[in-house]
């Protein structure tokens, strides 16, 4: 009995410290709870099979992604060890040493760089910008783009009115003034029964939601954030003629084309509008466009075109990079998941389980265009992309713009010219503050 | 030993308390941002203070606050003396209404936010449709408008929080001895001069006591109206706390988010205080 009693004590704790090494033995990734996180866990699976390794994930809604990661960064927290943040953290995350700077692990490895889209090292990995100091690996690239009824756009009654009404073919918009057209012609019209609107666009207030909406109208117009000849010389730049119009015509369409009440929707209420069929386009990234794909109600009458073009081609950038959390206590785990994910067979799974890969293997496969109906959007997108301040103030300098610009296109106060004179001042004071001015 | 007994209480006093309390004001003479700590701290002296009481924009939301505070405790007292005088004649199934009445107030603020996000919804929210049924506006807006956000806030802020003003009238009307009204009638009083002789200074003070707990509480407003407007449109809604917290967690400024809450504490203390002796005064009468 005895003998029996100390063979089952030294099997549990034998099974404990089992137990004990495999929970030792995992990782915490942290990300936003959207679409891509689900590809992502169900890839990691991979991972865990070949090293042993448990991988957890905290997944945050986007509208609070922000504020709960980068408190988390702040606060010198342990909760992540692996972190797919925002592209425009990098400049906070390098100088205060949140992330680990990955230039020897790289060379260590032999992880080529070069392997991923330019693009993408530049905004997802670099710090300062362009430099070659890294502190992610490109993980998810993403761009802006659109969403459209292929069915409404195709039936030969619309397409005959459209004609009438604009003399050319209704198509997806190729400028911004054929989206206004084309979102006009939407707008208020009858179809099925039901009155439908022209378009989704981003109008948020909280988080980054109408930054991003309205850079989608600045940059095709030739908006820049500052004097190339004289860094945080925002005067001319900012509040120059084309950004004013660009501003008037974004607010020109959220008030003639967007479904009553569009006033602070984001992703997931552009999404909501386009699959109950309140609108005929949607803006979005294209990190949605497999869900939409597959979506019971929209998925097969559903188009994709890329950002239009105004003076010149540009989409905003979204998407981010996988850094290792330099307050993590397990960082030598976290740089092997870093080495699996860089491979080129995990790239091309990624791509495969609806992640949007970075790496040149997968983008430059001269099949990749043909891999789904968004592919080649996708890669003209990210070749003209263009992003926000990737300053360490760029929490301040992000919210310093949706105070102005929510102000001027949607709360109606105010001119164009006098929201973005007032953004110069916001903008001047925060680098003042930084002393960078 | 008296000593030994009070100091757990008081180091926990001193700690939550007092010394976040000193350590802020501290802060608030500094340039210190919580998200860069490698920063060197630098004293400020009273520039923060400048900034802030020349900022255009903290005006606004002081503005808009000072707005919600008064319309919402304005209908709460209205609503909430109305029905405690109807609830206290003591008609049938008076019980049942009463916790009716005071089931809004024991929901989560940021709860209330979210459903009636739902019920303003301009296609398929309810409160739409029961607008639109006594005369037709169309598909209107209540939280997307930059002229009817603040009402929409009221509006549910009087929803939840008028049952709060009913009970304390309430407690105010059943303490009032039945004989003064009966000595009234005697000397021929009508009832509208009770009402103004008898009801309105005995249920006063306690009805100056529901402005001043509401009146603390919707000058810390923030929940509700995050999740309600975010307070938007545009900054239409953006109450002093809601612009605080932007400042403090969202730009990081913490250095001036500090002097900012200096300068709320010190109002709502101040404020609080006068009314407080106010109230002492009126309960003296």
């Amino acid at each position: 009995m005895r003998r029996t009693f100390l063979t089952s004590m030294a099997l549990s704790m034998g099974l404990a410290a089992g137990v004990a090494q495999a929970q030792e033995k995992s990782l915490t990734l942290c990300w936003a709870a959207w679409d891509p996180a689900n590809a992502l866990t169900e890839l990691s699976r991979d991972f865990t099979a070949r090293t042993g390794i448990a991988m957890n994930f905290e997944f945050v809604p986007w509208t609070s992604f922000a504020d709960r990661f980068l408190n988390e960064l702040n606060s010198r927290g342990k909760l992540c060890d692996l972190m797919i943040g925002d592209s425009q953290w990098l400049g906070l995350a390098a100088e205060n040493g949140h992330y680990v700077k990955l230039n020897d692990f790289f060379e260590k490895e032999g992880i080529d760089i070069n392997d991923f889209l330019p693009a993408t090292v530049y905004n997802y990995s670099t710090w300062p910008k362009g430099s070659p100091n890294y502190w992610a690996l490109p993980a998810m690239g993403d761009a802006l783009a659109w969403v459209y009824r292929k069915d409404w756009f195709a039936r030969p009654e619309l397409r005959e009115a459209f004609r009438k009404e604009y003399g050319r073919e209704l198509a997806p918009p190729r400028t911004w003034d054929e989206l206004m057209e084309v979102a006009k012609f939407f707008t208020g019209r009858e179809i099925d029964g039901k009155v439908r609107y022209g378009v989704a666009i981003y109008t948020e207030r909280g988080s980054e939601g109408i930054t991003m909406g309205v850079t989608s109208a600045l940059y095709p117009w030739g908006f820049r954030y500052q004097d190339p000849e004289q860094p945080y010389r925002m005067e001319g730049f900012v509040n120059s003629p084309e950004a004013v119009e660009a501003l008037e015509a974004y607010k020109a369409l959220y008030e003639c084309c967007t479904p009553p009440g569009h006033s602070d929707a984001y992703m997931v209420a552009n999404l909501d509008a386009y699959k109950s069929g309140q609108v005929a386009m949607q803006m979005n990234w294209f990190a949605f466009f497999p869900g939409i794909l597959k979506d019971e109600q929209v998925g097969e009458v559903s188009g994709f075109f890329v950002n239009p073009r105004q003076n010149e081609e540009a989409s905003v950038l979204g998407g981010q990079g996988i850094s290792v959390v330099s307050y993590s206590d397990k960082k030598d785990l976290a740089l092997q998941y870093i080495k699996w994910f860089a491979q080129p067979e995990v790239q091309q799974k990624w791509w495969a389980l609806g992640g949007y890969s970075a790496h040149r293997a997968v983008l430059e496969a001269p099949d990749f265009p043909e891999s789904a109906p968004f592919a080649g959007d996708f890669l003209e997108a990210m070749s003209n992309v263009r992003d926000f301040w990737q300053e360490p103030e760029y929490a301040e300098l992000l919210q310093a713009m949706q105070r102005r610009i929510h102000d001027y296109v949607v709360a109606d106060k105010g001119t164009a010219k006098e929201a973005l004179d007032k953004l110069i001042q916001d903008w001047t004071e925060i680098f003042e503050d930084a002393g960078k001015l | 030993m008296a000593w030994l007994f009070v100091a757990p209480t008081l180091f926990l006093l001193l700690a939550i308390n007092i010394f976040p309390l000193l350590w802020n004001i501290y802060l608030s003479f500094t340039n210190y941002k919580a998200n860069a700590p490698n920063r060197p701290l630098r004293w400020l002296g009273l520039r923060n203070y400048e900034r802030l009481l020349s900022n255009e924009d903290i005006w606004a939301s002081m503005q808009v606050t000072a707005r919600f505070v008064f319309w919402s405790i304005l209908l709460q007292v209205v609503l909430g003396f109305a029905l405690a005088w109807l609830l206290n004649r003591r008609f049938r199934g008076h019980g049942f209404w009463t916790t009716v009445i005071v089931v809004p107030m024991m929901l989560s603020p940021a709860v209330v936010g979210v459903f009636w996000t739902y019920l303003f919804q301009p296609q398929a929210g309810i409160f739409n449709y029961i607008v639109n049924f006594f005369y037709d506006f169309g598909d209107f807006t209540m939280i997307g408008d930059p002229d009817l956000a603040m009402w929409a806030i009221v509006l549910v802020d009087t929803w939840m929080w008028t049952p709060f003003v009913m009970l304390i009238c309430l407690a105010g009307l059943r303490a009032i001895p039945e004989y003064l009204y009966e000595a009234a009638e005697v000397d021929g009083a009508s009832s509208w001069r009770q009402f103004w002789t008898i009801t309105v200074p005995l249920v006063l003070p306690f009805l100056m006591l529901a402005v001043l707990f509401r009146g603390i509480e919707n000058f810390k407003m923030f929940d509700m109206v995050v999740e309600l407007t975010s307070g938007g449109p545009g900054s239409a809604t953006e109450l002093a706390s809601i612009y605080l917290k932007r400042e403090a967690f969202e730009k990081w400024r913490t250095g001036f988010s500090a002097a900012l809450a200096v300068v709320l504490f010190v109002t709502v203390f101040g404020v609080a205080n006068i009314y407080v002796k106010l109230l002492n005064r009126v309960k003296e009468r």
